[in-house]
């Protein structure tokens, strides 16, 4: 049986800065994970994907990051390294941490 | 130290012209990130966690003070004001933007200095000994062959797809490997025959990562002569015959395996008698140029009176000397290693300040000379003793005078999931973690030689599998994990850690150290026996009794 499907953002590098983004419910690009769209349907997921990977001048290596819905309903991360994606290293105050 | 000739100059500035150029299509679309990634990743250009990632090259962790202040300079202008030595004796800035990194590669090339080949498939910047040319113990100084190396590997037409990435490394000292040697692709080792003459030893086969080796002894003397065109041989039969289907099947650890070292023996003897002729002895006249390059610095002689007094006066100083210091070749100097490893701090890292700071006592004390161990430490390889307390004096002001060299903590740990993309778990926190433990603890002395390597992945930058205490960070169901290896040995004597058992949590991991050091503490004969003898003699199972007290008591 296929396993069902979880809630995800879709994310990647930014091309130029190499740091990590999101994608909004516009299709725009956030670096805040909060601002992300939370995709809750597999087929929009996929489709979304696709449209990030084809902004190559944008985004490098696109994909699909589980998330759930925090308790305000904005994304959230469920695994710890998108917990490190969303924050920076834990050795140093560097990264999005520091730039929020 | 080696000197860029007019070719060397002109090699670099036409390969940072055209990935300059790479760079720029690439922003403007012209190259895709499918077509891009190659060519940046053999410029050391990788795409991280939380930004792009330059790989430099630090040629056999040979540096300059001028290379050193460069390196402060590219922390400071292009990245968050630090950089991060590597288990390679490479440096890495962890936050550069895109469109910088031509104008970082060219400021590098300013002093001799370049991230080629510091990635991709290809035969990678060349190690060796940190203390090569100023260990009592070495035949001879493995420098001018590792630099005939690099620029033999460099952009070399055979070798720029190879089945997978390929790692030299090259010692003077069979006796007292500091190199790792038999933990690489290829392994030199430079001895001396019966007849007096100066050869090498190739070790073949080795390597870390999810299927570690210890390397095997492919030729035991390979003259002066034959060297270039012996390495080329092996590498060539590799190329050909290493399995390009299965990437994790794919390093010549696995095709000597597979194979047999009999069988790689013959053909690389049937390949070497094949090409040897081409080789006409254009190598041999470079290496003989090369060698002049790395001619000893003009010794000194000088009163030690002053260090012998403050050796005396200061007990910080002298617990300094005690575990900093290494034997030099000659008398009245030593080699000073300065550690990066000070309790809680990041292994490895060093600020722009702090660059300066070792480059400026090397320019002033140390005959111009640094060198970076895979061990992530810098070595002032020629001081002479009468410097000793000023240089101190120095490292202490910039707070780089932890004296913790060969002690617990002075720990190897790669960046970790803190930085790597490729990484199932920490590795820095839990080495600032047990460095601060038994820094508290105040037993590090006590406790003696005794290495802890930690990977936060499989793929063992950290050199887990041979430390005295391996610690590997895995991801197990979306959590942190860490197990336990011990008995391994990075040295001559090499060999691969042996599991534990079950792993530990991330609040598990440090107090779970903590009980194989009261194993040891509480077996030892006496303060003489090292750790790694403790556990020779009495064997894994002697304490697995500390590490899981639990199964003891349930046992009971």
């Amino acid at each position: 049986m296929a396993r069902a499907f979880t809630p995800k953002v879709v994310t990647a590098n930014h091309l130029l800065e190499g740091d990590v983004i999101y994608m909004t419910a516009s299709g725009d690009w956030t670096r805040d994970l909060a601002e992300a769209e939370l995709l809750t349907d597999e087929a929009v997921a996929d489709e979304r994907l696709i449209a990030a990977q084809q902004q190559t001048a944008v985004t490098v290596g696109a994909y699909l990051a589980d998330a759930i819905a925090g308790d305000d309903g904005r994304p959230a991360p469920t695994h710890f390294r998108e917990e490190f994606r969303r924050t920076g290293p834990s050795n140093y105050f560097h990264g999005k941490q520091a730039e929020a | 130290m080696y000197q860029y000739n007019e070719f060397d100059s002109a090699f670099l500035a036409e390969r940072n012209r055209q990935f300059r150029a790479q760079v720029e299509r690439r922003i403007d679309g012209s190259l895709t990130e499918d077509e891009f990634r190659p060519l940046r990743l053999m410029n050391g250009l990788y795409l991280q966690l939380h930004a792009y990632m330059l790989r430099v090259a630090i040629p056999y962790g040979t540096l300059s003070s001028d290379q050193m202040d460069t390196l402060a300079v590219l922390a400071e202008k292009w990245d968050k004001g630090y950089g991060h030595f590597t288990t390679r004796q490479n440096i890495q800035y962890n936050w550069p933007k895109l469109k910088d990194v031509p104008d970082m590669l060219d400021e590098l090339a300013k002093v001799n200095m370049h991230a080629i080949q510091t990635s991709g498939n290809t035969i990678r910047n060349v190690t060796a000994d940190h203390f090569s040319g100023a260990a009592a113990d070495e035949v001879a100084d493995p420098r001018p062959i590792a630099e005939l190396i690099r620029q033999w590997s460099t952009d070399h037409p055979e070798f720029q797809a190879l089945p997978r990435k390929f790692k030299i490394a090259v010692s003077g000292a069979i006796n007292n490997d500091r190199a790792v040697i038999k933990a690489h692709d290829i392994g030199i080792y430079i001895v001396e025959n019966d007849a007096g003459e100066l050869g090498y030893q190739i070790v073949v086969g080795g390597g870390l990562g999810r299927t570690p080796m210890i390397g095997k002894v492919l030729k035991d003397f390979v003259t002066q002569e034959d060297l270039l065109s012996y390495l080329e041989a092996t590498v060539s039969v590799w190329n050909l015959l290493g399995r390009r289907d299965n990437k994790y099947k794919a390093r010549i650890k696995i095709t000597v395996h597979e194979h047999g070292i009999e069988e790689i023996q013959r053909r690389v003897e049937e390949r070497f008698a094949l090409i040897r002729p081409t080789f006409q002895g254009f190598d041999v006249k470079l290496l003989e140029e090369i060698k002049e390059h790395f001619a000893s610095p003009a010794f000194r002689s000088a009163s030690t009176d002053a260090y012998e007094a403050a050796y005396n006066a200061d007990p910080l100083f002298r617990s300094w000397v005690d575990t900093n210091l290494a034997a030099h070749k000659q008398d009245d100097y030593a080699i000073v290693t300065i550690s990066l490893k000070k309790h809680g701090a990041t292994p490895g890292d060093a600020s722009a300040a702090q660059m300066r700071v070792m480059a400026d006592i090397a320019r002033n004390y140390a005959h111009n000379e640094l060198r970076i161990s895979h061990e992530q430490n810098v070595i002032l390889p020629h001081v002479h003793k009468s410097d000793l307390p000023d240089i101190y004096a120095a490292l202490k002001e910039a707070d780089l005078h932890t004296a913790n060299i060969g002690l617990i903590s002075d720990i190897i740990a790669c960046p970790g999931m803190d930085y790597c993309a490729l990484a199932t778990a920490r590795s820095i926190p839990v080495a600032e973690q047990i460095a601060e433990r038994f820094d508290e603890l105040k037993i590090e002395h006590d406790i003696g030689h005794v290495q802890i390597k930690i990977s936060g992945c499989i793929n063992a930058c950290g050199h887990h599998h041979v430390g005295h205490i391996g610690i590997l960070g895995l991801d197990r169901a979306g959590v942190e994990n860490y197990q336990i290896t011990l008995g391994g040995d990075a040295t001559n004597t090499a060999a691969v850690g042996q599991r534990v058992g079950p792993g530990f949590a991330y609040d598990e991991i440090v107090p779970a150290i903590e009980r194989i050091i009261e194993g040891y503490l509480e077996m030892r004969e006496s303060a003489d026996e090292t750790f790694i003898e403790t556990y020779r003699r009495v064997g894994l199972d002697a304490f697995k009794g500390y590490i899981y007290p639990e199964a003891r008591a349930n046992a009971a």
